[in-house]
């Protein structure tokens, strides 16, 4: 099994370094700084767009650039931006950003989802699995980009029900908010409700359907028969010998899963006002900076390595058929 | 992509891997269906089923909508009314009006059409592409369909979206229609993943063998029996694919990174109405609730034909579900048995 998992470990960090040059090469060329630059009015000097092609190393050729930008993240030097600012120093407040959002938003969603897929396969063809396959179905048929502003619609709601600003969703603190760490966290738990709210719904309604069918095919089995002809207890059978068969499709499926989760970031960042990774993309694309675009690649791409590791360990860890 | 979890095919958004794979590619010649065609058969079934014919009414409504409506419409979308800046709906502006004066009935119309267009040609694209790549990989095996499945890894590293994003500034300034067949180009993954599945078990059909030894060229066995006997799940796909290509427009429009200025798309429409979406809801609403109601329409057709072509799902016989999912799970319990390292390599 170790066997396995080094092998896959080292198919996906060359898929890493792969997407990473992908995503640097196709910025590079149709990336020009340079050109935003001379739209300035005045235009600037003939001179300082020359020292800028320098700076901006645009004498090599891009494979070298490659190379020389990777030279320094493995030192931690992701290299500057058009604008002359250290692209490491960003990184890594907007790496906390993200990863905050992504990870309460995945665990709860993952839960949440599981949960609520093998509820409705318990209770098939109850008016709570319809209620499920509805909430589903429209839940994946609405971009994050509608959610997300009518769940802010909704937050008003509840303020104004409440009487107060409990619901806060632009930004992640109130600015200089002073007080001990636990206000502090109480505060910044209020900004990432709605936000949070954006991203899990997403996720329970993809898994949740997934893990119905998944269930449904374990209830149908024999071995789940047997375990109940033998006198198991109904909860038993339903956790111990279905759910946990149940899930083995599922741990493929989370590595798909994080492609949506990336992407209903970036649009729930820049609804909420997150200065997150998804929100510099959108920034590095504007400011055609392929170091930073190569960076968000490289973070994405590390995450997507991440979860996809993971789904093959969590198989290996539940299909004993895997460990050989 | 032989191991599947879909059992009974009543629900899945099979725009995500495995959703539709259980289509069993062996369509014809089943000894049941005795002198009624099978394309009769399949528009029966789906007819039988009230949602998706709802979805199939609504989808229709929508095209027609989106092109007849400046027939009757009474503002143009380039027309500006100067006597009325955002004013909610009325009797001579059903959907309000903008901050300058447009007719928010006509922007989202032809929003709509802009959006449904990309998203029937992005479909058509991407499903096409995705047959012929899924299968050749299938049908050649050895290196052809490792560089495959490599690349379809790769690009599930690197999202599409962010391809898309990234080459924006290259499309920027000229027709949409790059923008479509980038679109198209980078959306075939997942379903090429699930024909090349099919594909292995094709290749060994007789007919195909026939092929083989009557000399056939492989494009050609490919072309004339492989593709065609996939012909259901392509269906399927290339209606939910559909779905999929109007959010992924939807969603780099959003940021400007798709359909540009002077053309409108929902994207960019929700895109300026989100700011005022709590104070001039009109303008985020009425957008909105065309894409949302859209793709909703587009995801319960793409079920319900799920449903109508596969012989062992709900919508077919109901009094034979628990045989179906036996045999079902036998199947499967073959193909994991047989292809651990398979199942294994889905994960990347």
């Amino acid at each position: 099994m170790i066997g396995f998992l080094a092998r896959r470990l080292v198919n996906y960090v060359i898929l890493c370094l792969v997407a990473t040059f992908l995503a640097y090469l196709l910025a590079s060329l149709t990336f020009d700084p340079v050109a935003i630059l001379m739209q300035r009015n005045p235009p600037p000097p003939e001179a300082a767009i020359a020292a800028k092609r320098l700076a901006l190393h645009f004498d090599q050729p891009i494979p070298l650039r490659f190379v020389h930008w990777l030279g320094g993240v493995v030192h931690g030097d992701f290299g500057r931006t058009v604008t002359d600012h250290n692209v490491g120093d960003e990184l890594l407040p907007r790496m906390g950003v993200s990863l905050r959002l992504f990870l309460v938003g995945v665990t709860v969603g993952v839960i949440l989802g599981v949960i609520l897929g093998v509820v409705s396969a318990i209770r098939q063809y109850k008016i709570s699995d319809y209620a499920a396959t509805v909430f589903s179905f429209v839940i994946l048929s609405t971009p994050v980009f509608v959610i997300g502003p009518l769940l802010k619609t909704g937050a008003l709601q509840v303020n104004d029900w409440l009487g107060t600003e409990y619901l806060k969703f632009t930004g992640e603190q109130t600015p200089g908010f002073d007080g001990s760490w636990l206000a502090s966290l109480g505060d910044r738990l209020r900004y990432l409700i709605v936000p949070t709210l954006t991203i899990a719904l997403q996720q329970i309604a993809y898994y949740s359907r997934y893990q119905r069918s998944a269930m449904l095919d374990v209830l149908g089995s024999d071995f789940l028969r047997t375990a109940s002809a033998k006198g198991l207890t109904r909860r038993r059978v339903l956790f111990k010998h279905g759910l946990r068969t149940a899930l083995i499709p599922m741990a493929t499926l989370f590595a798909f899963g994080f492609g949506l989760l990336i992407v209903g970031g970036t649009f729930t960042e820049h609804i909420f006002g997150w200065y997150g990774m998804g929100d510099w993309l959108i920034v590095g694309v504007n400011t055609q900076d392929a170091n930073v675009v190569a960076t968000v690649t490289l973070f994405v791409a590390v995450l997507v390595l991440i979860s996809g590791w993971l789904s093959d360990v969590l198989y290996a860890a539940l299909d004993p058929r895997v460990r050989v | 992509m032989t191991v599947t979890i879909d059992s009974d095919g009543s629900g899945e958004h099979a725009n995500t891997p495995g959703g539709s794979a259980s289509v069993s590619p062996v369509d014809a010649g089943a000894p049941g269906d005795l002198r009624t065609s099978r394309a009769k058969l399949v528009v029966r079934r789906f007819a039988r089923n009230r949602n998706a014919l709802i979805g199939l009414v609504v989808i229709v409504l929508l095209y027609a909508a989106a092109f007849l409506s400046p027939l009757f419409a009474p503002w143009s979308y380039t027309e500006l009314d100067y006597d009325n800046f955002l004013v909610s709906p009325s009797g001579s502006h059903w959907f309000g009006t903008s901050k300058v004066g447009e007719d928010m009935f006509a922007l989202v119309m032809r929003g709509l059409q802009k959006s449904l267009t990309i998203g029937l040609l992005v479909g058509l694209i991407s499903t096409s592409l995705s047959a012929i790549v899924g299968a050749t990989a299938g049908y050649f095996g050895g290196w052809v369909d490792r560089a495959m499945m490599w690349l379809v890894d790769l690009l599930l590293v690197l999202p599409s979206f962010l391809i898309l994003a990234i080459l924006s500034p290259a499309f920027k300034g000229k027709t949409w229609l790059i923008f479509v067949l980038l679109l198209g180009l980078f959306s075939w993954m997942i379903t090429a993943r699930i024909v090349r599945g099919m594909t292995f078990t094709l290749r060994e059909r007789e007919y195909v063998k026939a092929a083989r030894f009557m000399g056939q060229a492989p494009w050609r066995i490919i072309v004339k029996h492989i593709v065609p006997n996939m012909a259901s799940l392509l269906i399927i796909d290339a209606t939910v694919n559909v779905g999929a290509a109007v959010i992924a427009e939807t969603g780099l429009s959003y940021f400007g990174f798709g359909v540009q200025p002077p053309d409108v798309s929902l994207g960019t429409l929700i895109a300026s109405g989100t700011e005022s979406a709590q104070t001039f809801p009109w303008l985020f609403l009425f957008p909105s609730m065309f894409l949302v109601v859209f793709v909703l329409a587009v995801n319960v057709v793409g079920d319900g034909l799920r449903d109508a072509i596969d012989p062992n799902s709900a919508g077919g016989r109901r009094k034979d579900r628990r045989k179906a999912r036996k045999e079902y799970q036998d199947a499967k319990d073959k193909a994991r048995a047989n292809a651990p390292a398979l199942a294994g390599k889905e994960a990347s």
